[in-house]
């Protein structure tokens, strides 16, 4: 699936503002997310671009401006409600519970209960059920080089507890997938299985959001990258269109991007 | 934009050829596994099996030392009795010890639930069935104020129940009046408070109702651990509890959950160690506190959350019970009893931390 750029923005910001006393962590920012696309979201530190993300992902309440999930205004109060609505988050910390396993943490929150009066009164678990899907979810996405989907995830390495993550929002994310730097702490052939299981996401259908201080990474998976500059976007550019020196300049501010230049990526 | 560098994503395609040739061989390494090493990596696959070689070897030894007397029905069956209430009590402590927890005050609120029970229906003539859920009912309430002094006022669980075992102790003697309730009283007025004493013959082995219960509350807790979304939040809040509140848990109403079942459960237990002792004291049960948490530590339970089972706390309370029965047969004088109680905990801290050096 390629990226359809004249559709409704899947996930958009209007304007958004988030002030901490004196400090506008976030200034009138505007950001789309197309169907279909991996948009990578960099900025130096301090840029406010963790800021963005958490209003998207119901984290922080934004002061003013708009959300539109498929054009459609949204106010997230927290972030179980923006994961209601189909954005799910990896953390950069996983979220994951080191000493269950991998299907318990795949549905870790939003467990299945077996059919009929088992479920409904004895609240029994549909733990074949629950194998079943997470077993078919990592298959799907390449995943099932882990042997058992009943080893608890403490036995895995740092990618493979990341494949764990993101397949688990794979599982529920309906809308859009944001990806908070999940190379980070991965070394290059495990950065490589993680950047290629992103490819794979996108594939299927969901969106991307990723955010990543590594350049060469952005440069590989992106298909638009949100530069995000003093609490707002600065530009936006393409791998194609700009190198990763120019990127780096725009987020430092030794390059000035017009609008224009915007328009055209 | 200058289009004359290099395209970066050519440069990342080149550093991927390089790595797709690396050696694959970086992660593995030489084995040579001693029978040791083999031993530990089962005992880490299989956590119950370390308190189960205790348990087995303990058993053959005092038979050995001790002779018939010790496997006799009768004394085991004495042992399951002595070990009724140190598993039932060891119950709540591994719900709480699962969360990264310890509760200190399990053997205060059932020493001060069982007062209840006995006053309310010996001294104040309410009806026994009532007057045990008016027990249950301040054990729920107990559990509740650990819980609340530990989410809200965000006490550390050990300092906190190090607080309310003493205030609980206190109110127990203020509302006891430090008497006991007559065992004669108790079956004259409130029979029911004595059902948990009461046997029923086995083979040759009594049971006592009261053992039947703590058997049938351990399948309950097992079941909800197991069973249940509740059981699985309930080891993702004691394992990483970050982690389980991204995941959308409510950790805190998770750990609410748990220390008041807790109360609940030693409240059963208050009713337990009526059955026991046949009389109200509100001096019984001291060793409670430290013997709920020896059996779960016995049990393969980390004290650090997350890590251990239900089933395991009952092995451990039986490896406690066996020892302090098979010396007392013995003619061994009680301080070593408590030497070798002391000695097992150790053992058990000590060969946890071992299993999981280097086995991960």
């Amino acid at each position: 699936m390629t990226a359809q750029y004249d559709k409704t923005p899947v996930l958009q910001t209007k304007n958004l503002v988030k002030r901490y006393g004196s400090v506008t962590a976030i200034d009138h920012a505007d950001f789309e997310l197309y169907p279909g696309e991996i948009l990578a979201v960099i900025g130096d530190n301090g840029a406010g671009k963790s800021s963005l993300i958490k209003a998207l992902s119901g984290a922080l309440i934004p002061d003013e401006g708009e959300i539109l999930l498929d054009g459609k205004p949204v106010n997230f109060s927290s972030p179980m409600e923006a994961r209601a609505l189909g954005i799910e988050t990896v953390y950069q910390n996983l979220a994951v519970s080191p000493a269950l396993n991998i299907a318990d943490n795949l549905f870790l929150g939003r467990e299945l209960r077996k059919p009929g009066i088992l479920g409904s009164v004895f609240r029994m678990l549909d733990k074949k059920e629950m194998e079943r899907r997470a077993k078919d979810k990592m298959t799907e996405l390449g995943l099932m080089t882990i042997q058992n989907i009943s080893q608890a995830v403490e036995s895995l390495s740092g990618g493979q507890r990341q494949g764990v993550a993101v397949a688990r929002s794979a599982l529920f994310g309906s809308k859009v997938v944001i990806m908070d730097e999940p190379t980070a702490a991965l070394g290059v052939k495990e950065s490589r299985r993680v950047l290629n299981l992103i490819k794979e996401v996108r594939d299927r259908g969901l969106p991307i959001i990723l955010i990543s201080h590594n350049m060469p990474h952005v440069f590989e998976v992106a298909d638009r990258i949100h530069i995000h500059r003093l609490g707002k976007r600065a530009a936006i550019v393409t791998p194609q269109s700009h190198t990763m020196s120019d990127a780096v300049a725009i987020m430092t501010g030794a390059m000035e991007v017009g609008e224009s230049e915007e328009e055209a990526a | 934009m200058s289009s004359t560098n290099t395209k970066p994503s050519t440069a990342t395609l080149d550093h991927d050829k390089v790595a797709d040739q690396a050696s694959t061989y970086v992660a593995k390494f030489e084995r040579h596994e001693t029978p040791l090493q083999r031993f530990k990596k089962f005992l880490h696959h299989y956590p119950i099996a370390a308190p189960l070689i205790v348990l087995l070897l303990a058993v053959i030894s005092f038979s050995v030392i001790v002779g018939d007397r010790f496997l006799h029905p009768f004394n085991l069956s004495l042992v399951l009795q002595q070990v009724t209430i140190i598993g039932v009590i060891g119950v709540a402590q591994t719900l709480i010890i699962l969360t990264a927890g310890i509760d200190l005050s399990v053997g205060a609120i059932m020493v001060l639930t069982s007062v209840v029970m006995g006053r309310m229906a010996v001294n104040h003539g309410i009806d026994p069935s009532l007057s045990i859920l008016i027990g249950i009912g301040v054990g729920a309430l107990a559990g509740l104020i650990n819980g609340l002094l530990i989410t809200r006022l965000k006490i550390p669980p050990f300092i906190a129940t190090l607080g309310s075992w003493n205030v609980f102790f206190a109110l127990n003697l203020w509302y006891s009046k430090s008497e006991t309730i007559r065992s004669q009283d108790i079956s004259n007025i409130a029979p029911l408070l004595q059902w948990t004493g009461q046997t029923i013959d086995f083979f040759g082995a009594r049971l006592t109702y009261g053992s039947l219960l703590m058997l049938g509350i351990f399948f309950l807790i097992w079941y909800a651990l197991n069973w249940t979304a509740w059981g699985r939040h309930v080891y993702a809040t004691g394992d990483d509890p970050e982690a389980a509140k991204l995941a959308g848990i409510r950790t805190t109403r998770i750990l609410m959950s748990v220390y008041v079942l807790a109360g609940v459960v030693c409240a059963i237990g208050a009713w337990v160690l009526i059955g026991r002792i046949g009389s109200v004291s509100p001096q019984a049960g001291t060793m409670t506190n430290l013997d709920s948490i020896t059996a779960v530590v016995i049990g393969g339970c980390s004290l650090f959350g997350g890590r251990g089972s239900i089933y395991g706390t009952l092995i451990g309370a039986l490896v406690v019970g066996v020892f302090r029965n098979g010396l007392a047969l013995a003619g061994v004088d009680v301080l070593w009893q408590e030497f070798t109680v002391g000695i097992l905990i150790i053992s058990a801290v000590g060969i946890d931390q071992w299993i999981r050096r280097g086995t991960a």
